[in-house]
């Protein structure tokens, strides 16, 4: 067997509101417009994917979380509709997918050899969560891959951000040895946003862009900052920052999926590719990729 | 219009799913029963559930779906089996509590999807409390960003609703007390509350409701969620919404019907009857706000205001 290969990385957020806007057949409520920039932007990050060839979509999601470690979906087929528990006004998505089993299972054994928690998930009544799928579908929307969804285990609220990093890079390292040992060629997503205070209010037309705005300045910069280093490769830079970040600006890295991503590109210390930076009420969302192969797979 | 009684019940799922694991999951289960058998004996109207496993952000969400059907599987707890339920809601109390909500300077709404992932804590207290559906019921979200005065004023809403629907109600706080867990699985034989200071603090707090001290437990919320609770959302708000529903006071009869550790969290089941006997020692020193005018932002600019309506760009 050949050795696998991690072919592109992406932080690749969730927000309903644009699958809403996008108006799949797949989910119910139906938008006029709404978050152009967000979309395109992952308009580009398929394009930059049509040319390679992979096997499998591996997403970290924080929106399957969990307390007792690290989860990981073991059941071969789902099929179902996801209602998001907050925007359920916007997404009402019917679901089908395929779950590659034996890389799941892979990963998560690897994870436990380097000491961490971990547990398949079997049941079959289970509903995968909603950033895992909306993740998913803005990257790749034909769903002819299967995928390997992964939990964010909440230790930034039981421990603190420091803690929740520690964890994650030893996933991320552990979901590149899994990854290689299997000879699958993987896609890599981070299912989460940057900066994430919310608007408590919508407008009564969620897609009215005159309402659109990030929620702070602060945060803004903070993003700002959070993308330059990724621009520029500095990724162990970044790392270090991300603690203070993820506080600084309630961010979603505290979920650990931008950290377990970066571990798992090993560092990269080429430019990624910001394809777009938006707000989705209020915050700050950012469709990133690294081409990992065409630098060789290697940081 | 009345609230017959008041209840903190806890939602996880082992009472329901696997009581027989571990002697402690037995007594809550068998508390949910004794539970089960008083609001039965009640002439009440309706189930009233606040329950903290149902985030939310955009305002507050109410279920108005008159019956959500589904298989639910809870996130962490999946290996201990699937849940069906068919429940039984009431859309039109739902939309007087958004009225009611509206009214006091609320952000609410209901929800009425089928599908609409009803959280685990609800979906246990409903099962095991009114298995029948006897009475219909109505679920109030608990927004991640509310801290005190909201989560008052949505109590003092539910409040109007029911005294304009002229209807008796019995209101269900779901929550644990304190929610610290063990982060590795553990043998279900040996369960035990995470740590003393967690098990201290709850027994103080089980001790004032004993006694009936509803709205002194209510304003020791702040103290208990630094002391007791992992900070996952502003507050420890389960209290301020039962309080501010029940009237604000003292005058209660209570029961603890059982007090365990689920997972190192720690679960009671208590009983609040309203009573003309108010305990001693009230201790009412906290603002009693009517009305939600938007947070005060005392650290911040104007332009720092949370708000998408177009109200914050005048």
């Amino acid at each position: 067997m050949s050795e696998g290969s991690i072919v592109l990385g992406a932080l690749a957020p969730h927000p309903p509101h644009l699958i809403y806007a996008e108006n799949p057949p797949q989910n119910e409520p139906r938008a006029e417009c709404g978050w152009e920039v967000l979309r395109w932007g992952y308009e580009r990050l398929r394009r930059s994917l049509a040319d390679k060839s992979f096997d499998v979509l591996v997403v970290f999601s924080p929106h399957w979380q969990t307390m007792v470690g690290t989860h990981f979906l073991g059941v071969p087929h789902f099929k179902s509709i996801s209602v998001d528990p907050i925007f359920p006004n916007l997404f009402r998505f019917h679901y089908e997918l395929d779950v590659d089993v034996t890389l799941s299972e892979a990963i998560c054994e690897q994870a436990a050899q380097m000491g961490m928690v971990t547990k398949m998930m079997r049941n079959p009544d289970f509903r995968v969560d909603y950033g895992t799928i909306i993740s998913c579908h803005l990257t790749h929307p034909a769903w002819d891959k299967p995928i390997v969804a992964i939990s964010s285990h909440r230790s930034a609220k039981l421990f603190n951000t420091e803690y929740m990093q520690a964890n994650a890079l030893k996933l991320g390292e552990a979901t590149r040895k899994a990854v290689l040992a299997s000879g699958k060629r993987a896609v890599l997503l981070a299912s989460n946003s940057l900066s994430h205070r919310h608007f408590v209010t919508e407008p009564p037309l969620p897609e009215d862009m005159s309402k659109e705005h990030i929620t702070h300045h602060g945060q803004y910069l903070w993003d700002m900052r959070m993308l330059d280093l990724m621009r520029k490769g500095k990724t162990r830079e970044l790392i270090d920052l991300m603690p203070d970040f993820t506080d600084q600006t309630i961010a979603e890295t505290d979920s650990g999926a931008l950290s377990w991503l970066i571990a798992a590109l090993d560092y990269p210390e080429y430019g990624a590719d910001v394809h777009a930076y938006g707000s989705v009420i209020g915050t700050g969302n950012a469709v990133v990729g690294w081409d990992h192969e065409s630098y060789g797979g290697r940081s | 219009m009345s609230v017959l009684s008041g209840w903190l019940v806890p939602g996880m799922p082992h009472p329901y799913l696997c009581p027989e694991k571990n002697r402690g999951w037995q007594k809550l289960r068998t508390a949910y029963e004794t539970a089960r058998q008083s609001i039965e004996a009640l002439d009440a109207d309706l189930l009233v559930i606040y329950s903290t496993y149902w985030p939310s952000i955009i305002g507050h969400q109410i279920q108005a779906l008159p019956n959500p059907v589904w298989t639910h599987v809870d996130e962490e707890w999946h290996e201990l089996g699937s849940i069906h339920y068919n429940l039984r809601m009431d859309p039109e109390f739902a939309e007087s509590c958004r009225e009611a909500c509206v009214a006091r300077g609320l952000h609410a709404r209901t929800v009425a999807y089928h599908g609409f992932p009803i959280d685990t804590g609800s979906v246990v207290a409903l099962k095991l409390l009114n298995p029948d559906n006897r009475l219909p019921a109505v679920i109030l979200s608990s927004n991640v960003y509310s801290d005190r005065a909201e989560t008052i004023v949505l109590g003092k809403a539910c409040r109007d609703a029911l005294a304009q629907s002229n209807r008796r109600a019995v209101a269900i706080s779901v929550s644990a007390l304190s929610n610290r867990l063990f982060i590795e699985p553990i043998d279900p034989a040996e369960d035990r509350i995470h740590s003393l200071k967690d098990d201290e603090w709850n027994r103080k707090y089980l001790e004032f409701l004993q006694l009936g001290r509803l709205e002194d437990v209510s304003q020791l919320s702040r103290q208990f969620h630094r002391e007791a609770r992992v900070h996952k959302v502003t507050n420890f708000k389960p209290f301020w919404w039962l309080a501010a529903f029940m009237g604000q006071n003292n005058c209660y009869r209570g029961e603890v019907h059982a007090y365990e550790p689920v997972h190192g969290t720690g679960a009671a089941i208590v009983e609040l009857t309203p009573t003309s006997m108010a305990a001693r020692d009230l201790e009412y020193d906290e603002d009693d706000p009517d009305a939600y005018a938007g947070d005060r932002n005392v650290l911040g600019s104007l332009n720092d205001a949370p708000g998408m309506d177009g109200d914050d760009e005048s």
